[in-house]
């Protein structure tokens, strides 16, 4: 039943399946593109200052897919009826955890290549920002689901939601890009361990908030 | 009918609010399979907040539900995702449920024509047939009706009512939660207006 329930999922969210999916990806190339534009094309300021764009790019386009990532099937009735098949809600978070990751975490770092050319980065820094998304992406989407499903029953939840993300996803931010002005990996393992963290936690969070909506 | 033991459902002293608003409270019955529930009211009396209390999905503000089987539920909100042709959308919970035989219940409800069809395009109506032929699909003993006529028109309803004369007269359980009148044989009327707190001061 999981695994129907995560083959769903992945075909709801995944990029290029329809309904606006493949937005995070264009967003964060799109990012990449223009910041050379905007600072001007010397190679010396892109490559010293283009991983960390590369990383807020990454934040900003975690907030993209929040909006339909647990309202609609709270408004569908989906939880209630996946409920009643004996799924407990943690269950069903943790299937949409797994599935908003892996349809925003891998084509991230994927897109981080032709956002690396871009940007002019060399290859320690690409390196270094690919594991950098590698170890956070994880913990943006476990960010993005808890704030989802806390959101999922106000009116404006959508706006809230990419207004909330931004703080609680700083400490990814500051240990991610922080490794790459000094060009060491022992900031990764933090980055890894508060996703680590975020990821064991947001299920349980989650799953607790689209109870608590029930009741109103 | 799944489940070897014979299905029930009841309710004991049951409370449930909305808000701060107190629905109803001291609500007490209990069903046996091959008995069927009418629950009728207005509006706003707490007919949808009993069967999600019934269902397990709130918890009530006191008392308790007790069920023997499995629970399916039919209300407004049919679990389809609007942007999938209903076929696919219907094959999602035939493979939860791990149902074998769909075919049957989209014949009896007249759904076959209408499965290349998005979700979204479905009327009311087709929609709520919709997810009755997803309930005939899990098989369960108990069946809770939030407004199951609602949007129906008169050959629908007369099927819907057959289809639940023929799920009662089986051994399994049906509570309906409806506003219109319902003919079904052997069918008990409880009126939610009855326990509602404010009418305890009459006779």
């Amino acid at each position: 039943m999981i695994g129907t329930l995560l083959r769903r999922d992945l075909a709801k969210f995944f990029p290029f399946a329809g309904g606006g999916a493949a937005l995070p990806v264009v967003f964060f190339v799109a990012v990449a593109m223009l910041y050379p534009f905007a600072v001007g094309p010397d190679p010396q300021t892109l490559a010293r200052t283009g991983g960390g764009v590369v990383w807020i790019a990454a934040l900003l386009a975690a907030v993209l897919p929040l909006e339909k990532l647990v309202a609609q099937d709270i408004e569908l009735g989906t939880f209630d009826q996946l409920k009643l098949r004996g799924l407990t809600e943690e269950t069903i978070m943790a299937a949409r955890l797994l599935a908003h990751w892996l349809s925003f975490g891998p084509p991230l770092i994927i897109a981080a290549f032709p956002a690396a050319a871009l940007l002019a980065l060399d290859n320690p820094t690409l390196e270094l920002v690919l594991i950098g998304l590698l170890a956070g992406t994880p913990g943006l989407a476990a960010i993005g689901l808890m704030i989802a499903a806390l959101t999922a029953s106000l009116r404006s939840g959508a706006a809230l939601s990419g207004l909330m993300l931004i703080p609680l996803a700083l400490p990814i931010l500051i240990f991610g890009a922080g490794a790459l002005a000094r060009q060491d990996h022992a900031s990764l393992g933090f980055v890894a361990a508060i996703s680590l963290l975020l990821v064991a936690i947001a299920p349980f969070a989650a799953g607790a908030a689209i109870r608590a909506a029930r009741e109103v | 009918m799944q489940g070897s033991a014979s299905p029930s459902l009841s309710a004991n002293d049951l409370a449930c609010r909305r808000g701060d608003r107190l629905l109803f409270r001291g609500l007490t019955f209990a069903l046996a399979g091959g008995e069927a529930l009418h629950v009728t009211g207005a509006n706003g009396t707490g007919k949808t907040t009993l069967i999600r209390a019934l269902a397990g999905l709130i918890t009530p503000f006191s008392g308790e539900v007790q069920h023997e089987g499995s629970v399916g539920l039919l209300d407004e909100r049919p679990a389809l995702d609007p942007d999938l042709p209903l076929g696919k959308a219907l094959a999602f919970w035939q493979r939860v449920d791990r149902c074998q035989d769909p075919g049957g219940a989209l014949t009896v409800l007249g759904l076959e024509p209408l499965l290349d069809v998005p979700v979204r395009y479905l009327s009311t109506g087709q929609r709520k047939r919709a997810g009755l032929a997803a309930l005939l699909n899990r098989g369960v003993p108990i069946w809770l009706l939030d407004e199951p006529l609602s949007g129906l028109d008169r050959g629908a309803i007369e099927q819907v009512t057959a289809l639940v004369e023929l799920h009662v007269g089986g051994g399994g359980i049906a509570l309906i939660a409806s506003h219109q009148p319902l003919v079904v044989t052997g069918l008990t009327t409880l009126a939610i207006e009855e326990f509602a707190p404010n009418c305890e001061a009459e006779p």
